[in-house]
C-alpha cells in the first residue's frame, strides 16, 4: 500500500459552498452564521423520515460541510488550504532565529542527560518561542489582504507556513521533554 | 418521493442505557417524560440473571439474584461493551463474571452453562424498557435513540447499535450522553453561552462543553474516561472492606460470590448515605458473624480524592482543546449518580470556578434529552439541532508502524477525509488499510478499528493505480469506508474486518435466538397465567359444590360442570395457554346458573370474584 500526496486541486470548493470569494480575509462571525444556516438545512437528523438516498446525500452534504468549516475558521488552515495547494507545510528554520535554536537544543540535551537544573532556563526559552509563534501569526494575518489585493504570494504564505512549522515543533518538543516521567 | 410515515403510531423513544441504571424516556405533548414501569420507578436496574429453567430476569427483580445465584447473574456489562477479552483481564479481579475461554475480539460471559456477549446482555435489558414502553403507550415500539458515553470508540458504538437491533430496534441515532443531557437542559433553560457537562456514572466519565446558539448544540470539545465512575469506588471500598474483614475474622470472604455481592451493597449503601450524611456505618453479617465500621465524610474524601482527581486531567484537555479558560465557562451542568458526592461537586466548582447546577435529576436527565433527540428525528421538536464531535482521532498504519491522522478529535460529525492510495506491486488487485483510533504516534499505542481490504483493483504496473478511499464518521460517530478507482471511475469493493466486535451474521443470528427466547418467555408467562387462573376457578368450584345451590342445579347441569372440570384437568399441564384458556372459558360458561342460583347466597363472592373478565 501507498499513500499518495492529497490532491488540493480545487482550493475554491470549500469557499464555494459558502457562497463565499475564495479570499483569505473573512468575518468569522459571518462564517458561523452561514455554517448554522447551512446545517440547518442538510444536516442528516433533519432527514431521519426521508428515503434512503436523500438521507445518505445529506449525510455526504453535512460532512462536507463540516470539513470546509473546519479548514476555514481556522487561519493557520485556510492559509494552508489557499495557498499550498499539494503539499504540506514543511518545517524550516528562520534565519534570525538560528542562534537561539542552537541554546535551546543544548538545554534539550543538557536535560536529557538528566540535569535538572537546566529546567527554568527551558521553560524560559519555550516562551520566547511561544512569543516568536504570535509574531509569525500576526504576520500571516497581515499578508491575508495583501494576497486578497494580489501583492502577496501563495509561495509568501507557504514560506510563512513553513517556517511558523518550524518553531511550533520546537515549542511542542519542549513541552514533549519538560513532561516527559524520567 | 416515498416519504415514510412517523405517525401517531409509531413513537420514537429516548434509551439511556447505562451501567447501573437504564431508562426510557418518550416526548409527550411537547416535552420529555422519563416511563415508570410496574413497581413506580423509572429506573431499571442494568442486571440480568438467567433462571435454572434457561429463562432471563432483568431490572430489579434481577437484584436478589446478585447474592442468591452470582454465577448466574452479571451486572455493569457496559463495561465490557466493544471489548476483547484481553481487555477486560484485570477488571475481572472484583467482579464475579466468568469469562467464556473461547472469547477472543469479543467477550463472552458464561452464565450457568450458556454464553451471552455484551451486547445480547445490553439486549436485554434494552427489551425490558422497550416492554415498558409499549404497555405505557399501548402500542409496539420499534425505533430508539440511545445514548453512549462520548468517549465510547467506534467498537463501543457499533456494540451499542447492535444490542439495539438484537432487542428489535432500529437504532436511529447514538446520541452523547452529555451531550443529550445539554439538550434536556437547555430546552428550558439557556439560549446562548457556554456550558461544561460533567458526567460521572456508574461506570464512565465523560466531560463536554458545548456552545448554545439559539436552538443549536454546537459540541466544541470532549473527553473522558470509559473506564472511571461510581463502580470504581465501590470496588475501592469493597476491596478496602475484604482486606480489613480478612484481617479481623482471618477468613478470605474475596472468593465467595455471595458475600461478595452482599458486602458490595452494604457499602453501596454507606457511600450513598455519605453524599448527605457525615458519617455511614458500613455493617455487614456473614454465617452469624458481624462486621461493623463507621466511616465519616472525611476519611471517605481521602479514600476518593484520587478518583475524583482522574476526572480533572480530562476536564482541563477538554477546555484546552476547546480554546477555553475556565472562567469563560458560564455554566456546569453535573449528570451521572455520582455527582451527588460533595467531593466531586467541590471539585468541578474549584476546576471551573463557577456553582455547579443540579436542578435536572442527574439519573434522568440524559434520557431526557435521548427522548428530545427522538422528537428532532421525528419531528415533533422543531429548531433544535445538535452538532456532536468525534472525541477520537482516526489514523491510518502508514510504514514504519506509525499512524498518519486522517481525522482529528473533536471534528466535527458528519466528517470525512479522502485519501489517494496506489499500488506498490505489478498487478497487484488488493490494497489492506488498517485504521486505527487514538492520540498516539505510533500504531501499537492506538486502539485498532478495523482493517478494509479493497478487492478487485485493476491488474496495472505498480504506482499507476489510484484508489480513492473516502473514511466517512457518521452522526453516531461511526466509521465507513468506501473506495473508487480514480483511473476508471469505478466503486471498489470494502470488505471490514472489524478488530473488536460482531459481524453482521453473528448479529443476525442472536437477533432470530433473541426473537425465539422472547416468543419462549412469553408463552412460558402465559402458560402460567393460565395455570393461575384455572387454579382460581378450580377453588372456587369446590367450594362452591358444598353449597345448597349446587345440590339443587338439574342433573345434566351438574353433568356439564363434572365435564367442563375434568376437560380442564386433563389439559391443565399442557404447554399451550390457549388450550387451557378455553378449558376456562367452557367451565366458567357451564357454571353461570351455578353462579346465578348463589346469587342470593352469601357465597356468591366467592364465585363471582373468580370470574375472569
Amino acid at each position: 500500500m501507498v499513500r499518495l500526496l492529497p490532491d488540493k486541486s480545487d482550493p475554491k470548493r470549500y469557499f464555494a459552498l459558502f457562497d463565499l470569494p475564495a479570499k483569505l480575509t473573512l468575518d468569522a462571525k459571518d462564517l458561523e452564521q452561514r455554517y448554522f444556516r447551512l446545517s440547518r438545512q442538510w444536516h442528516p437528523d433533519l432527514f431521519a423520515r426521508k428515503t434512503d438516498p436523500e438521507r445518505a446525500q445529506a449525510l455526504d452534504q453535512t460532512a462536507l460541510l463540516n470539513d470546509a468549516y473546519r479548514v476555514l475558521r481556522n487561519p493557520l488552515k485556510r492559509a494552508a488550504y489557499v495557498a499550498a495547494s499539494a503539499e504540506e507545510a514543511k518545517p524550516q528554520a528562520p534565519p534570525e532565529l538560528l542562534e537561539e535554536v542552537f541554546e535551546l537544543n543544548m538545554a534539550l540535551e543538557v536535560l536529557r542527560l538528566g540535569d535538572q537544573d537546566v529546567r527554568p532556563q527551558l521553560e524560559q526559552q519555550q516562551q520566547s518561542f511561544l512569543a516568536a509563534l504570535q509574531q509569525q501569526d500576526r504576520e500571516l494575518e497581515a499578508l491575508f489582504p495583501a494576497y486578497d489585493a494580489g501583492s502577496a504570494s501563495a509561495a509568501d504564505i507557504q514560506a510563512l507556513l513553513n517556517r511558523r512549522k518550524y518553531i511550533q515543533n520546537l515549542v511542542d518538543e519542549v513541552e514533549k521533554a519538560l513532561h516527559a516521567r524520567n | 418521493m416515498l416519504e415514510i410515515d412517523f405517525g401517531q403510531t409509531d413513537p420514537v423513544v429516548g434509551i439511556d442505557l447505562g451501567t447501573t441504571n437504564s431508562l426510557i424516556a418518550v416526548m409527550d405533548s411537547g416535552s420529555p417524560r422519563v416511563i415508570a414501569g410496574a413497581d413506580g420507578s423509572v429506573l431499571v436496574p442494568s442486571i440480568v440473571s438467567l433462571l435454572p429453567d434457561g429463562s432471563t430476569v432483568v431490572g430489579e427483580a434481577a437484584r436478589p439474584l446478585l447474592i442468591e445465584q452470582p454465577e448466574r447473574s452479571v451486572y455493569s456489562a457496559k463495561r465490557l461493551m466493544g471489548k476483547g477479552a484481553a481487555d477486560v483481564a484485570d477488571e475481572l479481579s472484583l467482579f464475579p463474571f466468568h469469562i467464556d475461554p473461547s472469547s477472543q475480539s469479543v467477550v463472552r460471559i458464561s452464565l450457568g452453562g450458556k454464553t451471552f456477549t455484551p451486547p445480547e446482555i445490553g439486549a436485554l435489558v434494552l427489551r425490558e424498557l422497550k416492554e415498558r414502553a409499549e404497555a405505557d403507550l399501548g402500542t409496539t415500539v420499534s425505533k430508539a435513540v440511545i445514548t453512549v458515553p462520548a468517549y465510547f470508540n467506534d467498537a463501543q458504538r457499533q456494540a451499542t447499535k447492535d444490542a439495539g437491533r438484537i432487542a428489535g430496534l432500529e437504532v436511529l441515532r447514538l446520541v452523547n450522553e452529555p451531550t443529550a443531557a445539554a439538550l434536556a437542559y437547555g430546552l428550558d433553560k439557556r439560549k446562548e453561552g457556554t456550558v461544561a457537562v460533567y458526567d460521572m456514572g456508574g461506570g464512565t466519565f465523560d466531560i463536554s462543553i458545548l456552545k448554545l446558539h439559539d436552538g443549536i448544540f454546537e459540541v466544541l470539545s470532549t473527553n473522558g474516561d470509559t473506564h472511571l465512575g461510581g463502580d470504581d469506588i465501590d470496588n475501592l471500598l469493597l476491596r478496602i472492606a475484604l482486606e480489613d474483614i480478612a484481617s479481623e475474622w482471618t477468613r478470605d470472604l474475596s472468593q465467595n460470590g455471595s458475600a461478595v455481592q452482599t458486602l458490595r451493597r452494604e457499602v453501596i449503601r454507606a457511600k450513598e448515605k455519605l453524599s448527605f450524611a457525615p458519617v455511614a456505618t458500613l455493617h455487614f453479617e456473614w454465617e452469624g458473624r458481624t462486621y461493623s465500621r463507621d466511616i465519616d465524610r472525611e476519611l471517605f474524601n481521602r479514600l476518593i480524592t484520587p478518583i475524583v482527581d482522574r476526572t480533572l486531567g480530562p476536564c482541563r484537555a477538554c477546555l484546552r482543546d476547546a480554546g477555553l479558560q475556565p472562567e469563560q465557562i458560564d455554566e456546569v451542568v453535573l449528570v451521572g449518580g455520582s455527582t451527588r458526592i460533595p467531593l466531586v461537586r467541590s471539585a468541578v466548582e474549584v476546576l471551573f470556578r463557577s456553582k455547579a447546577h443540579t436542578d435536572l435529576n442527574p439519573d434522568e436527565v440524559v434520557a431526557l434529552g435521548a427522548a428530545v433527540q427522538a422528537g428532532i428525528l421525528s419531528g415533533t421538536v422543531e429548531n433544535q439541532l445538535l452538532l456532536d464531535v468525534t472525541p477520537l482521532s482516526l489514523g491510518i498504519e502508514t510504514v514504519g508502524g506509525v499512524v498518519s491522522k486522517l481525522i482529528a478529535r473533536n471534528s466535527t460529525i458528519p466528517a470525512s477525509a479522502t485519501e489517494t492510495f496506489t499500488t506498490s506491486v505489478d498487478g497487484q488487485t488488493n490494497v489492506l488499510i488498517h485504521v486505527l483510533q487514538g492520540e498516539r504516534e505510533l500504531m501499537k499505542d492506538c486502539r485498532p478499528l478495523a482493517r478494509f481490504e479493497l478487492k478487485g483493483i485493476d491488474p496495472v504496473p505498480a504506482g499507476f493505480a489510484r484508489i480513492e478511499v473516502r473514511f466517512l464518521i457518521d452522526a453516531n460517530g461511526i466509521l465507513s469506508v468506501t473506495a473508487r478507482d480514480a483511473r476508471t471511475g469505478k466503486e471498489t469493493s470494502v470488505e471490514v474486518k472489524p478488530t473488536y466486535g460482531l459481524t453482521d451474521a453473528e448479529v443476525e443470528a442472536m437477533i432470530q435466538s433473541s426473537f425465539e427466547n422472547a416468543r419462549a418467555d412469553l408463552d412460558a408467562r402465559q402458560v402460567a397465567e393460565a395455570r393461575v387462573e384455572a387454579d382460581t376457578i378450580l377453588a372456587a368450584l369446590d367450594k362452591a359444590k358444598r353449597n345448597d345451590a349446587y345440590t339443587d342445579l338439574p342433573e345434566a347441569e351438574r353433568q356439564a360442570i363434572a365435564t367442563a372440570l375434568n376437560q380442564l384437568l386433563l389439559v391443565y399441564h399442557c404447554d399451550d395457554h390457549r388450550t387451557i384458556r378455553a378449558k376456562i372459558d367452557k367451565l366458567n360458561h357451564v357454571t353461570t346458573p351455578l353462579a346465578e342460583n348463589m346469587m342470593n347466597t352469601a357465597v356468591r363472592g366467592a364465585l363471582k370474584g373468580t370470574r375472569i373478565e
